[in-house]
């Protein structure tokens, strides 16, 4: 298929995480949300997580876009 | 007790997001379905990595995800056996020695495999029974969705199938096999990314893996098991008494690990049509190796959860409480939902729900479009309308069937969802017989691949009988307290009880598998073979030439490829032994 898939896993994780991520700071001060995690601001961490895998791909899609 | 849990604007925008995403992948495949082949077969251009993924993804449904947590809380570890032994052989297998004929042959659906090797009888009774089976499956995870969201997110019933229905046919009618096939990749990385934390959580939470093993030791031994029962696999399988799955080892071996795994992973078109989607025969060999990959680490993430559960659910202090049934039986299945609720704060929390409706649409998504494949090529262009020969026109009618297939694949799901509604137990006992099905067909096909001599009566036979003895065995067997006769018994009498429903299942298995062999080998034995060696070239193993990988870079070879996964697999089963 014409479409490289690697582009709307790109786009939809490096989103997702940056909105973690960024929700994730603007509550950090918000102790009680984060008792139930055990204290861990799990948003900072899978948005982080997210944005890093979003952007690998990405930027091996584009490779493959300048290679051809 | 209060379920319901309320979600925040931050977990509803990444809901929305999610789903704008899964549609726009939809649209932007439009453009490429030009052809019948493009719509159902995704015109054999995904690569190894992308079918791979796709591959586990569609059995990794939202089902699969809160049964297998579920029987981590109540069989802990030995829920693997799913996995490690009832799934990485049977991928093994189909990669060296079946997907070469399922892709050489050209062969379009594993029901079409039948017709080229045997006759179209065989094949009209398998893409009966698979349309029937994939259109029912589709409505019951249509209705799970509907009914979990209606009582844990308070969401209207029939709001929510009929928007996930939508969504589903949106993107399955735009974009084809390729738009289900690209969304289960989406998928598959929302699921492990959105349940990761609650692995991490509530290992954590409990002190890590000797942590969770301390924890359980008291609550199994109450149950009346050694204590380290729960995070072991093999080490009490010696008799059906001393574990809680009721089985032997060698109802594990050969009952999961041989028949139902190698019904499944090998001949189920749903799964199989995803490695014949990829781009070259080498592909395709390598497509279940890929996916055995991460396929032997998703016990990780669903079932150590569940066995946390377990300890959770003993410890007053945690608050953790499973929903409960009419009958006031826990649902052990809604576990990775109370999970989700018990650990994640509002952000990470919509990511995990996003992830449980994601792969409640990416299976009926699956099941939608194995089911308009085989109806297009093994029902409407068999017994409808057969090919002109004016290849343009046939391509473009066929798309338009496939299309209209789609539509009503859905249309069908839905009432099937409102049938299941109202008559649940009927839907799972129908559900149940058709998955019979799957080991009669892998003895059918297996002789067939294996040995030239079998014939199409015999496999024909051997399909029927097999599947008539499935049904025999559950009507006259039933699993301890079986209350209704969805369980078994429904012939009237009770010929044998078994400790627990999936023993039971495993001997349905077993016995079908016998038998349709059986069947198949003593019929080809006195029936003659109607196809000349040379029609079945490419379709028989020994009648077709070995494939060579001499010129492939050796990390590429199914066969190495095959070595990682073995050594792999074996190296868990041991470490959890």
């Amino acid at each position: 298929m014409g479409l490289d898939i690697k582009i709307p896993i790109g786009l939809l994780f490096t989103i997702i995480g940056l909105l973690l991520t960024v929700y994730g700071i603007a509550t950090h001060a918000d102790s009680s949300l984060y008792v139930k995690s055990l204290n861990i601001n799990v948003n900072i961490w899978s948005g982080i997580v997210m944005l890093v895998f979003g952007i690998v791909m990405l930027v091996f899609s584009k490779w493959k876009i300048s290679e051809k | 007790m209060e379920s319901t849990f309320a979600l925040s604007w931050i977990d509803y925008a990444i809901m929305l997001i999610y789903f704008a995403f899964v549609i726009g992948i939809g649209w932007a495949l439009k453009k490429y379905m030009k052809s019948a082949t493009a719509f159902l077969e995704a015109n054999r251009s995904m690569p190894a990595w992308v079918a791979g993924l796709a591959f586990i993804s569609t059995n990794l449904g939202a089902l699969e995800v809160m049964g297998m947590t579920g029987s981590g809380l109540k069989y802990g570890m030995l829920t693997t056996h799913f996995y490690w032994i009832g799934a990485i052989p049977a991928m093994i297998f189909l990669a060296l020695f079946m997907m070469p004929f399922y892709y050489g042959s050209k062969a379009r659906s594993v029901p079409e495999y039948l017709k080229l090797r045997y006759d179209e009888k065989t094949r009209g009774l398998n893409a009966i029974l698979f349309a029937v089976m994939t259109v029912l499956a589709s409505g019951i995870s249509m209705y799970a969705l509907a009914i979990l969201t209606e009582k844990l997110l308070g969401w209207n019933f029939h709001l929510s199938l009929l928007i996930s229905a939508a969504i589903v046919l949106g993107y399955t009618y735009l974009g084809g096999l390729s738009s289900a096939i690209y969304n289960e990749v989406l998928q598959f990385f929302i699921i492990v990314l959105g349940l990761m934390p609650i692995v991490f959580l509530s290992l954590k939470d409990l002190g890590g893996w000797t942590g969770l093993h301390e924890h359980l030791a008291p609550l199994v031994a109450a149950k009346g098991y050694a204590a380290d029962t729960w995070t072991t696999t093999w080490r009490y399988t010696g008799s059906a008494g001393t574990n809680p799955m009721g089985v032997q080892w060698y109802g594990i071996f050969f009952g999961l690990g041989f028949v139902l795994s190698f019904g499944y992973w090998c001949t189920n078109f749903l799964i199989v049509q995803r490695a014949m989607s990829a781009e070259s025969k080498l592909a395709a060999r390598n497509t279940p190796l890929i996916g055995a990959i991460p396929k032997m680490f998703i016990p990780f993430l669903i079932i150590v959860p569940g066995i946390a559960a377990l300890v959770l659910m003993n410890m007053p202090g945690k608050g953790f409480v499973l929903p409960v049934n009419a009958q006031g039986q826990p649902i052990y299945d809604y576990t990775i939902i109370m999970l989700l609720k018990q650990y994640l704060p509002a952000g990470a929390l919509g990511l995990g729900i996003t992830a449980l409706l994601a792969s409640f649409m990416s299976g009926m998504a699956g099941n939608v479009s194995a089911f308009n494949t085989v109806w297009t090529y093994d029902i409407y262009q068999s017994y409808i309308r057969p090919v002109t020969g004016d290849k343009a026109a046939d391509e473009r009618h066929y798309l338009n069937v496939g299309r209209i297939a789609t539509v009503f694949g859905v249309i069908v799901s839905i009432a099937a969802a409102y049938l299941a509604s109202m008559f649940g137990n009927i839907m799972d006992f129908l559900q149940t017989i058709f998955s019979m099905i799957n080991a009669p067909l892998f003895a059918v096909i297996f002789l067939g691949m294996f040995w030239k001599r079998t014939t199409g009566h015999a496999a024909f036979m051997g399909l029927l009988l097999g599947f008539l003895v499935a049904l025999a065995h559950h009507g006259l067997t039933a699993p301890v307290g079986a209350d209704t006769l969805v369980k078994g018994g429904w012939l009237g009498v009770v010929l044998h009880t078994y400790p627990v429903e999936m023993a039971q299942n495993f001997w349905t298995a077993i016995y079908a598998w016998v038998v349709a062999t059986g069947v198949t080998v003593g019929l080809s034995l006195v029936t003659k073979r109607k196809k000349s060696d040379d029609e079945l070239r490419g379709l028989v193993y020994s009648l077709t030439p070995r494939e060579k990988d001499e010129e492939t870079v050796w990390y590429k070879r199914p066969a190495t490829l095959a070595v990682v996964v073995a050594v792999i697999a074996i190296t868990l089963t041991i470490l959890f032994w």
